[in-house]
């Protein structure tokens, strides 16, 4: 597992207060993690912060699995 | 109660009549303060008049790019964001058969644009902290309209309405959305009527006078006030009873 799914599983955790194991790489934020729009706002604002990257809205509305954003943040990162 | 020590706050249109009343009601309740406005040299001499280690941020409101940046520069200048006071009002005023596009567009650009500009970026802030307080200075002809302010009026109930959806979305994270209504308010404005207009006023205000600027300061106070913390989504009218909504 990369290092930036380690983080980015780490903070999902802390932001959803969702059990560590459920957050599979395949888990969709809404339907699996039972996040609402305002967790994603909030779950990108911690990605952006963690990884120094900036999501732009229309990037952050393709981001529903947590794979997508380990994805995102690996293209994108500086 | 109402203790403010150790909270920030942005206040905009600081050194107005009613912006600098609510600026010294939250100082004197210990917040520390973002003075906003357009007038360098007013706002700097409000500042000083003051004291303490408050904070003086020039901006135009009809600016979108200027507007998007004063939460950061705030944040920057106190550490932090507890509250934001949207106070800063024009008036266009004019017969609406007679308002030219630009009157109109002022004041819905500095009145209602600019407040939501500043209140989407200090959410951000806010949510962090999973604490906030937004109070928009709204006005009673929001709610009972007023000849001659169709662009004024729209633009203070569209506050309303703003603040309402705001408040839905950001209740959850201890952020409440309010805003304050003030009636007839003793100003600059109000001073130069005609004795015949301030009597006729007078007559529709049970209060028998005009408001001061503290009475709105003191309304703005509360809702910024950790107490309020289960008020969201509500208008505080303060207008001596001349409309009871």
């Amino acid at each position: 597992m990369s290092e930036t799914a380690d983080r980015v599983k780490k903070i999902v955790v802390e932001h959803l207060g969702v059990e560590a194991e459920k957050v599979t790489e395949d888990a969709s934020f809404i339907d699996d993690l039972g996040a609402d729009s305002l967790d994603i706002v909030e779950l990108v604002m911690a990605f952006e912060e963690e990884f120094g990257v900036e999501i732009p809205d229309d990037a952050a509305e393709k981001i529903s699995t947590v794979k997508d954003a380990i994805s995102y943040i690996d293209a994108n990162k500086g | 109660m109402f203790d403010l020590t150790g909270m920030t706050a942005l206040v905009t249109g600081a050194s107005g009549g009613i912006g600098s009343a609510v600026a010294r009601a939250l100082a004197a309740q210990g917040a520390r303060l973002a003075l906003s406005g357009s007038n360098v040299e007013k706002l700097e001499a409000f500042r000083a008049e003051l004291g303490g280690d408050h904070v003086a941020l020039d901006c135009n409101l009809a600016d979108g790019a200027a507007v998007d940046g004063l939460v950061p520069r705030a944040v920057e200048a106190l550490g932090q964001l507890d509250i934001l006071v949207n106070n800063a009002g024009v008036t266009r005023d004019n017969l609406a058969m007679r308002m030219k596009d630009e009157e109109w567009d002022t004041v819905i650009r500095v009145n209602l644009e600019a407040a939501f500009r500043l209140a989407r970026a200090a959410a951000k802030p806010m949510m962090k902290a999973r604490f906030g307080r937004i109070v928009s200075i709204t006005s009673v002809v929001g709610a009972t309209g007023n000849p001659g302010q169709a662009n004024y009026a729209a633009s203070k109930a569209g506050l309303v309405g703003m603040s309402k959806a705001l408040a839905q979305e950001l209740a959850s994270r201890g952020i409440t959305v309010n805003c304050v209504a003030p009636g007839f308010i003793r100003s600059a404005m109000t001073d130069v009527l005609p004795d015949a207009q301030k009597e006729a006023l007078l007559g529709r205000i049970p209060a028998g006078k005009l408001g001061e600027g503290d009475d709105i300061g003191a309304a703005v106070v509360y809702l910024a006030s950790r107490e309020a913390s289960y008020v969201t989504g509500q208008t505080l009218h303060v207008n001596g009873g001349m409309a009871m909504l």
